[in-house]
């Protein structure tokens, strides 16, 4: 077959600009400066722990918080009149196709110390709370940058889930929870955990976000690489090495995702 | 009496989800037109700050960067997508399923990592022959990187989809196989193609972290806009924002309309 032959620019393509580039990442993880093999980078980056502990928990707040918001959410939405269904889809995914930073901005200016909710607050004499430069702005931003990100899988297994399934359940003296627990999330797995994976890596890689709305006090590891690579510590080495834990961090999640679901879940990814 | 206090619940939450998801879109839209610089509080109508915007030399610039871009990685990474998965589609299955495996990764390593590694690559390409290439031309190679997999994956299924015997049946009546391909192969796989364009025409205007770190000290749209946000207050964001939520919600609404037209007629037949 001289089909196979289309696929030889792109195969080149593919190890100049995807696999050697992760190669130079490697080698610059377990250099010096100098180009001599070390350890001290990954070493050094045992200084950062707090920060790759916060980047773990506020990621995994984010995707928890997705997940309890878009579970009852989408399965909802696969119940809906059909024509219904594709409104209510394009409306959860418009506000998506804004460029992430103009949302974020959105945000910045809600959560300021005299934004709008204070605002809001002083009218029924309450706060002002501090609530940009937290955390917990933090969380907020990420649940809000990559929560369709975990309605969509849900809804795309739950779709498929047979209506009288459901009210078989109830028939035979299942109430809402029962009914959730013991035929819904059995049913929807690949979907819950496609949709962990596609919140759960975006959020704890994230460097923007962390900084409009973390303040300097709640940095996370992409802001720490970025640093190594843009800012002023510029050290290419020690922004490797990090940038090798955090490709560690994910490759991990996607094997558990595979291990959990196996074909399912890409199909739906 | 239980249903009724349900179907309240019910619509208290979508209401919460759909405030949550448009109430910062709508209040960046609002405080467009507001004649102060102020965030929170409106003082009276204008439309100052789109004449702002329109006179803004570094936003003009850097949309022209964006569309230039944008326009020239989309139609290469088309191409180059597209006969990748002609090729890939004809191999075995142990050499396909290798290469689609390593495809994905740009799609699910962090984006930090893709934008890190390539800088790597080009900051090692200039210490190598000297010349700094960062600009332009490592853009438009970045962004053709991290699309190649949208075209790839979405020209794929249409390929499986296609009947095999079409291709063999133009061969027999007499074309040869290029005519063979752009008069049986082509026209159906078209649609795949064309999603593939578009999809990736978008995410190159949208893309902001990869290009973030192979940008050198050119401008794109996404990075434009975060030196605004830098500076605090800047109402021109607001006008930009609205502008291009305006033109998401009529793309968005236009292609809805045409995919039911599209539905009913295949009902009707």
């Amino acid at each position: 077959m001289k089909a196979k032959i289309a696929a030889a620019p792109y195969l080149v393509w593919m190890v100049l600009f995807i696999l050697v580039p992760l190669g130079v990442v490697v080698y610059f993880a377990f250099t010096t400066a100098d180009g001599a093999f070390t350890l001290d980078n990954i070493t050094e980056f045992a200084a950062y722990l707090p920060v790759f502990v916060r980047s773990l928990l506020f990621a995994v707040a984010a995707t928890v918080i997705c997940l309890v918001i878009a579970y009852p959410f989408s399965f909802m939405l696969s119940r809906m009149r059909l024509n219904h269904q594709r409104t209510v889809q394009m409306l959860v995914m418009l506000p998506m196709w804004m460029n992430f930073l103009l949302r974020t901005y959105a945000w910045m200016t809600l959560l300021e110390n005299n934004g709008l909710i204070n605002k809001f607050l002083a009218l029924f004499g309450l706060g002002p709370l501090q609530m940009i430069n937290t955390g917990g702005a933090v969380v907020l931003g990420m649940v809000y940058n990559y929560l369709p990100y975990m309605i969509l899988p849900l809804y795309t297994v739950m779709v498929k889930i047979d209506q009288s399934v459901v009210e078989a359940a109830q028939d035979l003296g299942c109430n809402t929870l029962q009914m959730t627990a013991k035929v819904l999330m059995p049913l929807s797995v690949p979907g819950i955990v496609a949709g962990i994976t596609m919140v759960f890596v975006p959020s704890v890689s994230t460097f923007i976000i962390s900084r409009m709305l973390g303040g300097g006090n709640n940095l996370m590891m992409g802001d720490l690489i970025e640093m190594q690579f843009l800012g002023n510590s510029l050290n290419y080495n020690l922004g490797s090495a990090m940038s090798l834990v955090l490709m560690v961090v994910v490759l991990i999640c996607m094997s558990i995702t595979h291990v959990l679901g196996n074909e399912d879940v890409e199909e739906v990814m | 009496m239980r249903s009724r206090y349900g179907k309240a619940l019910k619509t208290a939450y979508l209401i919460a989800l759909f405030g949550f998801l448009y109430v910062p879109i709508a209040v960046l839209i609002v405080f467009s037109f507001n004649e102060s610089k102020s965030r929170t509080v409106f003082t009276g109508f204008t439309l100052d700050w789109y004449k702002n915007l329109f006179h803004n030399e570094m936003i003009l610039s850097a949309l022209g960067t964006s569309l230039l871009i944008a326009v020239v990685s989309s139609v290469l990474v088309t191409i180059l997508g597209t006969l990748a998965a002609i090729g890939i589609h004809s191999m075995k299955k142990r050499a396909r399923s290798t290469i689609t495996t390593i495809s994905h990764i740009p799609n699910v390593n962090p984006e930090i990592i893709t934008g890190v590694s390539m800088m790597l690559l080009f900051v090692g390409f200039k210490n190598i022959f000297g010349t700094n290439i960062f600009g332009i031309p490592t853009l438009i190679v970045s962004h053709i990187t991290f699309n190649l997999p949208i075209v790839i994956f979405s020209v794929l299924p249409k390929l499986r989809q296609m009947d095999i015997r079409l291709y063999e049946a133009a061969l027999d009546l007499g074309c040869n196989p290029r005519q063979a391909f752009f008069k049986a192969v082509l026209p159906e796989i078209m649609p795949g193609i064309i999603s593939g364009l578009l999809m990736s025409f978008t995410y190159s205007m949208d893309d902001f972290v990869i290009s973030y770190f192979t940008a050198g000290n050119v401008m794109t749209l996404p990075i434009a806009v975060y030196s605004m946000t830098r500076k605090k207050v800047s109402p021109e964001i607001n006008a930009l924002s609205t502008i291009l939520f305006i033109i998401i919600l009529s793309v968005v609404l236009i292609s809805n309309a045409a995919g039911e037209r599209k539905e009913k007629k295949n009902r009707a037949q």
